[in-house]
């Protein structure tokens, strides 16, 4: 009993102590067939020709040839951006890269917010003909420090972390989320959300910092992706 | 930089071998003086350099946005990690795997940190190595201490300094091999790494070793150090004894040295004694001043091979007693691969899983990627990878797969794909679906679509042209237009560097590519120079050499036109090679010829495969490519190009004298065109030219490449000063190159100077 004790103590501690850094959001497209990657490259390219985000940006990755890769990168200094198509999903990705200043609510405001940033701004690109739109109900988030965050200690709290940011950012719908069910990936979650939202309401949502009373049901304990 | 920096060292304490933890732990502390000013940036330089941590491309803080050259504003300022390289720039780390030896762990490692530090993608490079690129320099001591708790080290992975000891991938299961060369390659690597007496060579080292003379799978033609096995009857006990052929002094680089003969026969007890005193025979007398002219094969082309052998067996003599020398082969002979299922037959193909569709391509994986081994019932696979591209969640997929059919044992293969051995036949479909359901399952290893490529201007900072870009194309293109193709065309080898320095092997390719730059209207254009008449085979056998240069946009039509005409042409069982040198380069060019100029109008050109901005906008200016404008010294240098040309034609005849004579008339030629950039007047006398060129352009460094130096220019005083000497075939040959390099030089020094003037 006491051991047990223990253990829980040691267990709340390490929680209570972890700190959700290299944040990583990436926002599902919908139809990505119809998203020709090739074309993103030169959008890319401007994007560094102006500077357009917060982060010093620097270069761009071009990985089509890969199978289910990270697609084309936006090479930062302080974060990546990518259309990404890890696990054959295509989605805009934001990868923190540098430390960010303040608490755990407010790096993921921060990678959400430049992650939704960015998809508009591709969402609004002439050149894209409109081919690339958020698919409205599925985000996943990922912490890309292993030491800092383990797949399987850290889920607690960043599930708790979650439902902070997602009161906030889903104003009045509900959402679950589901784990990897492979212990080696980076912890993270899939946010599945029941009703559709528009890039444009979620950036507004975030940035209003609105808190809904509305809690989603509890995730499932350990599932593979569904 | 990661929050976690901090804590790895802690965390791994108990996990890493004491040394490597140790010489992280100096790394770790040499950056700090860094960042306080206390470690001078060229030392700094060094020091990185020898952990496997290189610079990459824009680290000058500059980069080229296809406009202007926009400065990058680094958080860092003006702090530098070498001469020019900016702290905040990111890097690329290679990561040394001797003898390409991989187990599961190791490959989830790799995954990790492929995800944590770099972005997402490992590359396995054509020395077995691996590399990730866009890493943080501060972010290295922890990416280092995860790698050595996992057995593995960064450590002289570049440098002046014995670089990754490589070995054919099916050594222990050749049909071909004389024996194992895996323990002796393992011992060797294990030998040199930090040897006091590898730390002060002018220029890098790399061993390797080959089971067989016959099969490329070793290279060792193209290494400073080449060990193939060998077997002989012992003179004394007329009893078979086991040893290796060793070769020194070979290497590609700008002008490619194929290795020299050592001795025909080395015991495994002297190999590591002998590895030992050629090194340090190379640290004392190989050049340090001119990098360009440091390496091992310059030291034996200056002492000859007769004066080299003799001064190492000296030295030999000299060397006090070293257990090591046996024990590290003994303790390596301890470990060898063995199977982990039950060896058999693969049952016979009617369909399987899904159809017709499926059995098809499951037949092409085992024509292309699977071949028997000499153990009966067991197959060595090959995971064909994109580019040499891997991404962390397929290493991870390998490592189960690894798990499932072998004893958790891989290799990473010198063509940039995975080896998989040990794999009973009758598990061949099971590992086919695991592979293909993570996207591993391409066929074509080793054939026609199977490219390999250097890092290019996709990373690399001497890059010219997009090797990779071109790759990606050609990739494509061939793989869309099937396996329909001729038998003969499957098996041909696409190598492709990104400029002159052969990261990409492209001299020992049947196609060769390596990227150069060229004016056209006024424009600079990118360009590949088209290698023929290389030899993969017999561990790179020949030699290619260039023909003509291309724009890069138009080289996909020049592999469709050559292999169509070797298809249509071919005699029966004539390689490519042999096609080739019966065609001859002058058929060969001038079919290529309407290649050599891009279409009236078509802007693409401008710009190089996968990036879209303009090459170079400053040479571009602003509008249309309005026509020709053809300068004088445009001119010329064409002109030296078509003697260089007819140069290769004499040596091909085996005129040797003739042809080292038209190459260094070829490089007077390009010489005095640019001479006359600033003196109309110049006339056709040799010395007054050379003289001339020195004063205008070398000594005022106007024609030094910014990477390069002086090095082209001295190729035209050192070939000029030997001018009344006969030429023998391989001094003839190496002029050959040296003449194309000046040329090319002489290419981008005229861009220049346009450059400055049009500004
Ligand atoms: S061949 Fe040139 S471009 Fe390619 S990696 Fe080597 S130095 Fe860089």
């Amino acid at each position: 009993m006491a051991d047990n004790t223990s253990f829980l103590l040691s267990q709340m501690m390490a929680e209570l102590s972890l700190e959700l850094e290299h944040i990583n959001f990436k926002l599902l497209l919908k139809n990505p067939a119809d998203v020709d990657l090739e074309a993103v490259i030169p959008v890319f390219h401007s994007w560094i020709q102006d500077q357009v985000c917060d982060e010093l940006l620097l270069d761009v990755a071009d990985y089509r040839h890969v199978k289910a890769g990270p697609g084309i990168v936006l090479i930062g200094h302080e974060a990546d951006y990518s259309l990404d198509n890890t696990d054959d999903r295509l989605g805009l990705r934001y990868n923190r890269k540098a430390t960010m200043e303040g608490n755990n609510q407010e790096r993921l405001e921060q990678a959400l917010g430049a992650a939704l940033s960015a998809l508009e701004r591709l969402e609004n690109e002439p050149s894209l003909a409109g081919k690339v739109g958020f698919d409205g109900r599925e985000l996943e988030v990922f912490i890309n420090d292993r030491l800092l965050a383990g797949n399987r200690e850290g889920r607690e709290q960043l599930q708790r972390e979650l439902r902070t940011l997602l009161g906030k950012l889903l104003v009045g719908g509900a959402y679950s989320l589901s784990y990897a069910a492979d212990p080696r990936r980076l912890l993270g979650a899939r946010i599945h959300c029941q009703r559709d939202f528009s890039t444009a309401d979620l950036l507004k949502n975030l940035e209003a910092g609105r808190i809904d009373e509305f809690r989603g049901p509890s995730p499932p304990d350990s599932n593979p992706y569904s | 930089m990661k929050a976690s920096n901090a804590l790895w060292r802690d965390h791994l304490a108990d996990q890493m071998p004491e040394s490597l933890a140790r010489e992280i732990d100096i790394f770790e502390t040499e950056i700090a003086l860094r960042k306080q000013g206390k470690l001078d940036e060229r030392l700094f330089a060094e020091t990185r350099l020898r952990r496997g941590t290189y610079g990459q491309r824009y680290d000058n803080g500059q980069r080229h946005d296809g406009e202007k050259v926009q400065q990058l504003n680094f958080p860092a300022g003006a702090l530098t990690k070498g001469p020019n390289t900016m702290w905040d720039a990111p890097g690329m780390q290679r990561i040394k795997i001797p003898a390409g030896g991989l187990n599961a762990a190791q490959l989830e490692t790799i995954a990790e940190l492929a995800e944590e530090y770099s972005d997402g993608i490992a590359h396995v490079t054509t020395r077995q190595d691996f590399q990730l690129h866009f890493v943080h320099i501060e972010n290295t001591p922890s990416l280092m201490r995860r790698l050595a708790a996992a057995k593995i080290t960064t450590r002289e992975a570049c440098g002046n300094s014995v670089r990754n000891v490589t070995a054919c991938p099916y050594a222990g299961v050749c049909q071909d091999e004389s024996f194992d060369v895996t323990p002796y390659a393992r011992a060797l690597s294990r030998f040199l790494l930090g040897h006091p007496d590898c730390q002060n060579f002018g220029r890098k080292f790399k061993p390797a070793f080959s089971g067989c003379s016959q099969h490329a799978c070793g290279l060792t033609s193209l290494h400073d150090l080449g060990l193939i096995a060998a077997k002989r009857l012992n003179p004394e006990t007329g009893k078979e004894e086991i040893g290796f052929e060793m070769y020194v002094g070979g290497g590609l680089g700008a002008v490619p040295y194929q290795a020299k003969l050592f001795s025909s026969f080395v015991v495994p007890q002297e190999l590591l004694p002998l590895a030992q005193a050629i090194a340090r025979i190379f640290a004392r007398y190989g050049e340090k001043k001119n990098r360009n002219r440091a390496r091992l094969k310059f030291l034996i082309q200056d002492l000859g091979i007769e004066k080299f052998r003799s001064l190492v067996h000296e030295e030999r003599k000299l060397l006090p007693f070293d257990s090591r020398w046996t024990e590290y082969i003994t303790q390596s002979l301890e470990s060898t691969e063995s199977p982990a299922r039950v060896g058999g037959e693969l049952p016979e193909l009617v369909t399987i899983g899904a159809g017709e569709a499926d059995t098809e391509n499951f037949k092409k994986w085992l024509k292309f990627n699977t071949r028997p081994q000499r153990q009966p019932g067991y197959a060595a696979v090959t995971v064909a990878l994109p580019l040499g591209d891997i991404t962390a969640n397929q290493l991870r997929a390998l490592a189960d797969i690894v798990r499932r059919f072998t004893r958790e044992t891989i290799r990473t293969t010198v063509e940039q794909n995975f080896l998989i051995r040990w794999v009973s036949k009758p598990d061949l479909l099971e590992l086919y679906r695991a592979l293909d359901a993570v996207g591993l399952g391409d066929h074509g290893a080793g054939a026609l679509v199977d490219i390999a490529a250097c890092p290019g201007t996709d990373t690399c900072k001497l890059g010219i042209s997009s090797s990779r870009g071109l790759a990606a194309e050609l990739r494509k293109r061939v793989s869309e237009k099937g396996f329909q193709c001729d038998e003969a065309v499957q098996n041909l080898h696409i190598k492709i560097s990104g400029c002159f320095n052969s990261c990409g092997q492209h001299h020992v390719a049947d196609l060769g590519f390596y990227g150069v730059s060229r004016k056209i209207g006024g424009y600079a254009v990118p360009h590949f120079q088209v290698v023929l008449g290389g030899e993969w085979e017999h561990n790179a056998g020949a030699y290619g050499l260039p023909i003509v240069a291309v724009p890069a946009k138009n080289i996909p039509q020049v592999v469709s036109r050559l292999t169509d005409r070797y298809v249509a042409e071919r005699n029966s069982g004539e390689t490519f090679k042999e096609f080739v040198k019966r065609t001859g380069k002058t058929a060969l060019k001038s079919m290529l010829e309407d290649l050599t100029r891009p279409p009236a109008g078509d802007r693409s050109f401008f710009s190089d495969w996968g990036d879209p901005r303009a090459y170079s906008l400053g040479d571009m200016g602003v509008g249309e490519c309005a026509g020709e404008v053809v300068s004088p010294v445009d001119f010329g240098l064409a002109q030296a190009e078509r003697e260089l040309f007819e140069a290769q034609l004499a040596f091909e005849k085996g005129e040797i004298q003739e042809a080292g004579k038209r190459a260094l008339g070829s490089m007077v030629t390009a010489a005095k065109a640019l001479v006359k950039f600033e003196n109309p007047d110049i006339g056709d006398d040799p010395d007054t030219i050379i003289s001339e060129f020195r004063i205008r352009y070398h000594d005022t460094q106007k024609f030094f490449d910014p990477f390069a130096g002086g090095k082209f220019a001295n190729y035209l005083f050192d070939a000029y000063s030997r001018s009344g000497q006969p030429y023998s075939s391989e001094s003839s040959r190496y002029l050959l190159d040296e003449a194309q390099l000046f040329i090319d030089a002489a290419h981008s020094c005229s861009n220049r100077l346009e450059t400055v003037v049009a500004a």
